[in-house]
C-alpha cells in the first residue's frame, strides 16, 4: 500500500479560471523521500492542502495511508505531520512552549518522541527561552520541523520548507530529512530549489497544474533527450546571441559561467561547436559535453510543452 | 562588453560606507566602487546587510558613516538628484495588483516624468516585446508570476535610468522564465544601464561581472566570479558562497 | 505636476476597484443620513401613560383629552389605585403616570390653586426629564386656557416623583448601555478577530491537520474572553457603584446569570463572524458596524426605540443587546425580580443557543 496516492486529482480557483491542478496521478512508496519540484505557481501548495485535508479538490481521489483524503480526514489529521509554507508557528511563545503546545494537540510529550527530533533539537535548544518570531529563518524551519515531528506521524508533509532560508541552513535541512528517512517516515517536501531534487529518491516535476515528469532523480537525468552541450567565451552575451542565431542550434540558455545548449539532430557535435566558435570570432572559447541536471531537465521539458501548446 | 574604467565615471562608489542602528553595525564600513554598463551581483545570506546597504545607495536612508555616489549624486545630500536617475525592483513588490498593465506603465511613467509620447511609444514597445500585447489590458494581478517579474523588471528601466536596483527579482520563478529575465538584464546592460543585482540563486551570480559578498555587514569577498572559483579553489559558486556563510557569525536575526 | 496628475489617477483607480473602500465612502453617509435624519432623535413620543383620576370632574377629563390627543403619549387604560401603577412601571407598559387628587375642581375654583401628581421612570432620566417638562406644558397651557377673568391665574402645581431614581442621577440609563458594549467588543470583536488571525498566520492549517477537534479550538478561543469579561463586568459594576453611586438595587445572582447569558450570544456571534471572514481586518469592520452600531443605536439606551419607523423598531427587535438592555435595566436599576423579566430572558437564551449551533455547525474544518 502506497504512503501517498492521487489518483486524477483536479482543483480549479476563481470559477475554474485558474487551474491550479490538472489531472495530478502519483503514488509516494513507504518510507520514500519524494521531491515534489516546481516553481511558484505550479499547484505544489494546492496539493499539499488536498493530501493533508484541508482542501477538497474539484474531481479525483487521494489517500493517505490507506485513508481518504475526504471522507476520513479526521484519521489522517491524527497520524501526518504538515508543515505548511509559511512559517506556521506562534510567535510570540517561545521555542519551548511552541514545542509543548504541539506536543499536547498531539496527544503525547516532548520526551516520548525525543529521539527522533534530538538531533534537530539539539541546534535550537540554546534559544529554548527565545519568541519563534526572533529566531533566524533557519532555526525557524528547524522548529517547525520538530513539532511536526513530535508526534511520530506515518507520514511527514514538508511544503517548500527551505524557500528563503540561507544556503547552510537548506543543506542541513536536507541532511535531517536523510537521517528521517531511516525511521522509516515517509516524507512529501515541495521546491522550487532544482538542486534540491537530486537529493530524493524521486520527484515530479510540476508546472502550471500538469506534471511533466516522475522518476528517480538519475533517470530523469538519463532520459535527457539529445546531448547536452556547455560553452563559454569571453563576452558572453554576444555568445548567446549569436548561438541562438543560428539554425543548426536548437536551444541556447544561460547557466551560470557557460551556455548549455542543444544542436539540431544532424548536427555533429563537438566539431559543429568549434566551427560555430570560428565562425562567430568567440575569444576564449570553450566547450564541451556535458551531463544534463535536474534543471536541465526542467527547461527542456518546459520547451517541449511549450512548443507542442504553439503546433 | 566595453566596460568604461575611469573613475569620475563609475556608477557607484562606495567608501567605508556604515549604518549603524543603536550599537548594531548593519553595513559595516563597505568600500567597492560600480562600473558604468557593469552587471554587479550583490550576494549575502539574509541578515547580512545587502537590504540595508541598498536603502542607503537608493537614497532611501541615510548612512552613518562614510562616502558614498551614485550616478555621480552623493547619498547624503543629493538623494532626490539620485532617485530621479534610478530604477528599482524587488521581488515582494513591483507593480500594483489591481491596476492593469497599462495603467501601470503609465503611473510610473508619469512618476518618473516622461512625456505622454514618450510613455505610449515606449510602452508599446515593452508590451510587444514581452508578448503582453493581449494581456495590456489585464489586470496585473492576473497574470502568472514569471510575466509580472519581466513586466516589473521593464517598467523600472522605462524611464532609462544610470542604474537599476534588483532586489532579488527572481524568487519562485520558473527556471525558464528565469533565464528570460536574464536576457533583459543582459540587453538592458548591452544599452548602458548599470544592473546592482542581489540574489541567493548562486547561477545567477555566474552571469554578473563581478560579484561582492557580504558576510555580518562587511564585504568579504570582491570579484569576478570566474577568479572567485579559482582562488577558492572550486568549480562552483555555490562552494564560494558555501565557504564564506561558514564564517558568518550572524544569523539573520 | 504631472507626477502628482499621475499619482492622483492611480489612486482614483485603486478607489474605484475596491469594494470595501467604495462602501465607507458612499455607503456610510447615506446610511448615516437616513438614520439620523429620519429614525434616530432624542424627541419623544408614543410613550405609555396612564391616569389615575380621583376626581372625574369636567377639568381632569379636560386635561386627560389634552394628553390623549398629544402625540407624546399613548394613553393606556386607566388605573383605580396607587399600586396598580407600580405594577405598570414595573411591566414598563407604561413610562409615565398623572394623579389627580379627589376635589380636583373644587380645590381649583375655591383655592385657586391644586396640586396633582406626576411620576415618572426615572431609570431613563433624560427621557423622564422630557416627559415631564411635556405634562408641565399641557398642564399649564389648560391652565392658562381656563383662567378667569379675573387678575389671579390658577395654578395647578405638579409634584413630580422620579421612580427609581430618587436621587435623579444622570448617568443612571447609560451603564446598562456601556456593559452591553463591552460585552461587544471584547466577546464578539476580539474572538472574532483571535480566530481569524490564525487563519491569516498559517497555524490554523496546523491545528487543523492535528488530532485537536476543530471544536475545541473554538471554545479554546472563547473561554479566555468569557472569563476576563466577568471580570470587566465586575469591574463596571465597582466603579458604577463607588464612583458613580449607581447602585444595584436587584439580584446580584440575577444579574451575573443574565450576564452569562448575554455574553455566550456574543461570544457566539464573535465564532461566526470568524466563520465567515479571513482577514483580521474584515472581522473587525463587521463586529464594529456590523454589531456595535446596531447595539449603541437600536438598543434604546441612547434614542428611544418608540420613536422609530417600524423597520428600525424591527431591528431592535432582533438584536440580543435590546433584550439584555430590557433585562438590566430592570434588575439593576429597578430592582425587579425574574417575574419581570422572564419574557426576555428566555428570548436571550433562544438567541444565544441558536447562534452557539450555527457557529459550531458553521465552523470550516477545511480552507476554502
Amino acid at each position: 500500500m502506497p504512503a501517498v496516492s492521487l489518483k486524477n486529482i483536479f482543483k480549479t480557483y476563481n470559477k475554474g479560471k485558474v487551474k491550479a491542478v490538472n489531472d495530478v496521478s502519483f503514488d509516494v512508496e513507504q518510507g520514500e523521500l519524494f521531491g515534489l519540484i516546481g516553481p511558484d505557481g505550479a499547484g505544489k501548495t494546492s496539493i499539499f492542502r488536498i493530501l493533508t485535508t484541508v482542501l477538497l479538490p474539484d474531481k479525483g481521489q487521494a489517500t493517505v495511508g490507506g485513508l481518504d483524503t475526504a471522507k476520513d480526514y479526521q484519521a489522517i489529521r491524527n497520524k501526518v505531520g504538515y508543515m505548511p509554507g509559511k512559517f506556521s508557528l506562534y510567535q510570540d511563545l517561545t521555542v519551548a512552549e511552541n514545542l509543548s503546545f504541539f506536543a499536547t494537540i498531539f496527544k503525547t510529550t516532548i520526551e516520548e518522541n525525543y529521539n527522533l527530533i534530538k538531533d534537530i533539537y539539539e541546534q535550537i535548544k540554546p534559544f529554548s527561552n527565545r519568541p519563534a518570531g526572533k529566531l533566524s529563518g533557519g532555526m525557524k524551519q528547524k522548529l517547525a520541523l520538530c513539532c511536526a515531528l513530535i508526534h511520530k506521524p506515518e507520514v511527514l508533509f514538508l511544503d517548500e520548507p527551505t524557500t528563503g532560508v540561507d544556503v547552510i541552513s537548506r543543506k542541513e535541512f536536507w541532511e535531517m530529512l536523510k537521517r528521517l528517512k531511516e525511521q522509516r517516515i515517509s516524507i512529501l517536501v515541495s521546491t522550487p530549489y532544482m538542486d534540491e531534487a537530486s537529493l530524493c529518491d524521486r520527484i515530479a516535476l510540476i508546472q502550471n497544474g500538469n506534471i511533466m515528469s516522475l522518476d528517480a532523480p538519475q533517470n530523469i537525468i538519463d532520459n535527457f533527450p539529445t546531448q547536452l552541450y556547455a560553452a563559454k567565451s569571453k563576452d558572453i552575451y554576444r555568445l548567446l546571441k549569436d548561438l541562438r542565431s543560428n539554425p543548426a542550434v536548437e536551444t541556447c540558455y544561460a547557466f551560470g559561467e557557460f551556455l548549455h545548449l542543444t544542436l539540431k539532430e544532424d548536427q555533429d557535435g563537438i566539431n559543429t561547436l568549434n566551427k560555430l566558435a570560428a565562425q562567430y570570432l568567440a575569444e576564449d572559447f570553450e566547450s564541451k559535453l556535458i551531463k544534463p541536471s535536474i534543471e536541465d531537465s526542467f527547461i527542456r521539458l518546459m520547451q517541449e510543452k511549450e512548443k507542442s501548446g504553439a503546433d | 562588453m566595453e566596460l568604461i574604467n575611469i573613475m569620475d565615471n563609475k556608477a557607484i562608489i562606495c567608501n567605508n560606507l556604515t549604518k549603524k542602528f543603536g550599537a548594531f553595525k548593519a553595513v559595516d564600513q563597505i568600500t567597492f566602487d560600480v562600473n558604468q554598463g557593469e552587471i554587479f551581483g550583490f550576494l549575502g545570506a539574509n541578515g547580512a546587510g545587502k537590504t540595508t546597504a541598498m536603502r542607503m545607495l537608493c537614497g532611501l536612508s541615510y548612512p552613518s558613516s562614510g562616502k558614498a555616489t551614485v550616478a555621480g549624486y552623493d547619498v547624503y545630500r543629493q538623494q532626490g538628484k539620485i532617485k530621479k536617475c534610478i530604477g528599482y525592483m524587488s521581488q515582494k513588490f513591483s507593480l500594483y495588483e489591481n491596476l492593469t498593465v497599462l495603467e501601470n506603465i503609465e503611473f510610473y511613467g508619469g512618476v518618473y516624468g516622461l512625456s505622454r509620447s514618450e510613455i505610449r511609444t515606449r510602452g508599446e514597445e515593452m508590451v510587444s516585446k514581452l508578448g503582453l500585447t493581449n494581456e495590456a489590458k489585464k489586470l496585473v494581478g492576473e497574470l502568472p508570476l514569471g510575466w509580472k517579474q519581466k513586466l516589473a523588471f521593464s517598467v523600472a528601466i522605462l524611464h532609462r535610468p544610470k542604474i537599476v536596483f534588483l532586489d532579488e527579482p527572481t524568487g519562485g520563478v520558473d527556471p525558464l522564465t528565469r533565464r528570460q529575465f536574464w536576457d533583459l538584464i543582459y540587453e538592458a546592460a548591452a544599452n548602458g544601464i548599470t544592473v546592482f543585482v542581489t540574489t541567493h540563486y548562486m547561477d545567477e551570480a555566474e552571469y554578473c561581472n563581478r560579484i561582492s559578498v557580504m558576510v555580518d555587514g562587511r564585504i568579504e569577498a570582491l570579484d569576478s566570479p570566474a577568479n572567485l572559483r579559482k582562488n577558492f579553489n572550486t568549480h562552483s559558486m555555490d562552494e564560494v558562497f558555501y565557504q564564506l556563510a561558514r564564517r558568518a557569525q550572524r544569523t539573520g536575526d | 505636476m504631472k507626477q502628482l496628475l499621475a499619482f492622483i489617477r492611480k489612486e482614483f483607480y485603486h478607489v474605484f476597484r475596491d469594494k470595501k473602500t467604495l462602501l465607507i465612502l458612499f455607503g456610510l453617509p447615506v446610511v448615516q443620513i437616513i438614520l439620523f435624519g429620519f429614525a434616530l432623535s432624542s424627541e419623544v413620543k408614543n410613550i405609555g401613560i396612564t391616569i389615575l383620576d380621583n376626581a372625574h370632574d369636567n377639568n381632569t377629563e379636560q386635561i386627560v383629552n389634552r394628553i390623549k390627543t398629544s402625540s407624546y403619549f399613548i394613553l393606556k387604560d386607566p388605573v383605580m389605585n396607587y399600586r396598580d401603577i407600580e405594577e405598570r412601571f414595573k411591566e414598563g407598559s407604561i413610562k409615565c403616570a398623572v394623579i389627580f387628587p379627589n376635589d380636583f375642581g373644587g380645590e381649583l375654583s375655591h383655592f385657586g390653586k391644586v396640586q396633582i401628581q406626576i411620576i415618572a421612570d426615572g431609570s431613563d432620566p433624560n427621557t423622564a426629564t422630557i416627559l415631564v417638562s411635556y405634562l408641565t406644558s399641557i398642564i399649564s397651557n389648560y391652565q392658562q386656557q381656563i383662567k378667569p377673568a379675573q387678575q389671579l391665574s390658577y395654578q395647578i402645581i405638579p409634584q413630580v416623583k422620579m421612580l427609581y431614581n430618587v436621587e435623579q442621577n444622570g448617568s443612571l440609563n447609560f451603564i446598562p448601555g456601556v456593559i452591553a458594549l463591552i460585552f461587544m467588543i471584547v466577546c464578539t470583536a476580539l474572538t472574532s478577530v483571535s480566530i481569524v488571525r490564525e487563519k491569516e498566520l498559517g497555524t490554523m492549517e496546523v491545528l487543523l491537520v492535528s488530532p485537536l477537534k476543530p471544536i475545541r479550538v473554538l471554545i479554546a478561543k472563547a473561554i479566555p474572553y468569557l472569563v476576563l469579561s466577568i471580570i470587566n463586568f465586575v469591574i463596571i459594576l465597582a466603579l458604577s457603584s463607588y464612583l458613580l453611586n449607581v447602585h444595584i438595587k436587584g439580584s446580584l445572582l440575577l444579574i451575573f446569570f443574565e450576564s452569562i447569558i448575554f455574553i455566550i450570544t456574543c461570544l457566539s456571534l464573535g465564532l461566526l463572524i470568524s466563520n465567515v471572514t479571513s482577514s483580521q481586518q474584515t472581522a473587525m469592520l463587521i463586529s464594529m458596524m456590523g454589531m456595535m452600531l446596531p447595539t449603541i443605536l437600536f438598543t434604546g439606551f441612547m434614542f428611544p426605540i418608540e420613536n422609530m419607523p417600524w423597520i428600525f423598531q424591527a431591528i431592535s427587535h432582533i438584536i440580543p443587546s435590546s433584550y439584555y438592555y430590557i433585562i438590566i435595566k430592570a434588575v439593576m436599576l429597578k430592582g425587579l425580580g425574574f417575574s419581570f423579566i422572564w419574557k426576555e430572558t428566555l428570548i436571550l437564551t433562544g438567541m444565544a443557543v441558536l447562534l452557539l449551533i450555527i457557529a459550531l455547525k458553521n465552523f470550516k474544518i477545511r480552507l476554502s
